[in-house]
């Protein structure tokens, strides 16, 4: 037996990772798109609304990298308010690479409506803008024979921080089980200009809107957040792992507040036939 | 069987198959039959759900066939395919026997001079209902994991979830198998991994241990393409007896891994690290332990 003190050698905190490995997430969303799209619907063309944040732009990385750039239609849909850069940066990554762009304004579609509501707030009216951009994005799907793509990501679906029956209608979306972190590092990885990636996420909806601010947390705090409520783990386990409990609380809060906003609509069940709850068919039989 | 060589060749196929679409994926097994007969093969082995998909929900009922009429499908595929002497195929299915409904695989003798011939017909026994799964919703779990002869020697099949559980491979083992085929559908999640998914390294783990604990051949086919978002994660492996992987495949594309079984190869394994025989010596005692409560609930109902 030795006299002088063993070597201790600690294991690893059990902390449950957020970290991808970003070629072969990237490999895995391509060949999600080219089954679910080509093989599975028949579409080959892909059509998504490009905001100039980096959720769109990510999804316009890999519809072109699925797709082929030739069959990727991004549409440009400011409303009056909208910040000019947003528009500037849709545009970056519509030239580097090589997709279809266009500019269809909602400003005369949306104003036409709220002529009969003057007394919208601003989340009604943000609601509007993007029920609106919603009918701009199917109506140009059905003109150009395109799949609209969905670019929602895990944590906003998670907090809620989308409008219901709008971000969320396309038919597929190669993002929506990446938290907002994840898809940080999936950009950089494909190499999304930095204007995009580092800006701080935005609806822009309102002028000088934060989605940080919005939520009341960082992403980057929200994210470890969810992942641990999402495992399984109570507050005070999360709490006891370093968090702020108001913000775990904040967190908690959202995610049990929204789960409607994850689901069709409720409906009435009065047979034994009910859609969805008898009779069960997958999506894509 | 090639005549005066210890061993057969085996192919394993990464297959996708058209959703639902029986007589489409019938027609892709012949096109992999064509491929493959030239090379004379003695076992070739397709996925779980190989001919319509994995996810059906209650469109299992419509799609599942009795073991009979999956096997003659298979031979019909087999002699139109071009090949002139006979193999053997297994291939998962979903089963209806008189209106009981399992997922399960078919092992069956195909372009026999005499007929078809259905060797064996594993049933699921462990049917994964949680997360992302819901198989005993639709379905019924068998209930016995026999083991049945092949050119090979002495096999079992256990398909999917039946070989996450340790105790599967050793009672195969246990009952003489020496040869243990895999077909499955293995959702892919995970993507952090160095170079492949979580999941699919996963069954790396599980399988390779299985295959060197017990000395036996370990063959696992697995279903590739995306079904209502969720990707299954191919990963098609062959692990010989002393738990090298010797050829794999990644998660994403259709292919086929063709590898030589020898028969020495598990008589070597065994003799340098005789597990399984330790194992035939000590299994009573385990078993006899009055502390393990599945004895004494059996104990009961005595």
């Amino acid at each position: 037996m030795s006299t002088t003190a063993l070597p201790v050698i600690a294991a690893k905190a059990d902390e449950p990772s957020l970290a991808i490995n970003p070629e072969l997430t990237a490999r895995w969303l391509e060949a999600f798109l080219r089954d679910e799209m080509i093989e599975r619907r028949g579409i080959g063309r892909a059509i998504l609304g490009l905001s100039g944040g980096i959720d769109s732009a990510l999804v316009a990385y890999l519809c072109a990298r699925a797709l082929g750039p030739a069959n990727v239609y991004a549409i440009r849909m400011p409303y009056r308010t909208s910040s000019p850069s947003s528009l500037s940066d849709a545009q970056r990554i519509a030239d580097a690479l090589g997709i279809h762009c266009e500019t269809i304004e909602i400003t005369d579609a949306v104003d036409g409506y709220l002529k009969h509501a003057p007394d919208a707030d601003a989340r009604r009216k943000g609601n509007v803008m993007a029920r609106m951009r919603m009918l701009v994005l199917f109506d140009q799907s059905a003109r150009r024979g395109a799949l609209p793509v969905g670019t929602g990501n895990k944590t906003e679906r998670l907090m809620g921080y989308f409008t219901w029956h709008a971000d969320d209608t396309p038919p597929v979306n190669p993002i929506g089980d990446l938290y907002k972190t994840q898809v940080w590092a999936l950009a950089r990885h494909l190499g999304i200009p930095n204007e995009v990636v580092d800006k701080p996420p935005s609806a822009d909806l309102e002028a000088n809107q934060t989605d940080e601010s919005d939520l009341g947390i960082t992403y980057a705090k929200a994210d470890r957040i969810l992942n641990l409520i999402l495992l399984g783990y109570r507050d005070p386990a999360i709490v006891a792992r370093g968090f702020d409990p108001a913000e775990v609380k904040l967190v908690r809060r959202r995610v049990d507040t929204t789960h409607w906003k994850r689901h069709l609509p409720t409906t009435a069940l009065v047979s034994g036939t009910a859609i969805n709850e008898f009779y069960l068919r997958p999506v894509d039989l | 069987m090639h005549e005066g060589r210890s061993g057969v060749n085996a192919a394993l196929v990464q297959f996708k198959p058209r959703k639902g679409e029986v007589s489409a994926n019938l027609a892709a097994m012949r096109a992999v039959f064509a491929q493959l007969a030239p090379g004379e093969p003695d076992l070739i082995v397709f996925p779980e759900a190989a001919l319509t998909g994995y996810f059906l929900e209650g469109a299992v009922y419509e799609l599942a066939m009795d073991a009979p009429t999956m096997a003659a499908r298979i031979d019909e595929q087999w002699r139109a395919s071009g090949a002139t002497r006979p193999c053997d195929v297994v291939a998962g299915f979903y089963e209806n026997v008189d209106g009981t409904f399992h997922n399960s695989a078919i092992y069956v003798r195909c372009g026999a001079p005499e007929g078809v011939h259905v060797v064996h017909v594993h049933r699921k026994m462990f049917l994964p209902t949680y997360g992302v799964f819901d198989e005993e919703r639709f379905l019924t779990r068998g209930r016995r994991l026999s083991v049945f002869e092949t050119p090979f020697g002495s096999a079992a099949i256990l398909i999917c979830e039946d070989a996450w559980h340790a105790l599967m491979p050793t009672v195969a083992a246990l009952k003489g198998a020496r040869l243990i085929i895999v077909p499955s559908a293995s959702p892919g999640r995970g993507l952090c991994g160095d170079d492949e998914l979580e999941s699919n390294a996963r069954w790396k783990s599980i399988l390779t241990s299985a295959a060197a604990e017990h000395g036996v051949y370990v063959l696992y086919a697995g279903l590739t393409g995306f079904e209502g978002g969720k990707g299954m994660s191919g990963g098609t492996c062959a692990i010989s007896p002393r738990g090298d992987v010797l050829q794999s495949a990644g998660p994403l594309e259709e292919c086929v891994i063709t590898v030589r079984l020898d028969r020495d190869e598990v008589d070597l394994a065994r003799a340098t690290i005789p597990l399984l025989g330790d194992l035939s010596a000590v299994l009573p005692d385990l078993w006899l332990d009055d502390e393990i409560p599945v004895m004494r609930r059996l104990e009961e109902h005595a």
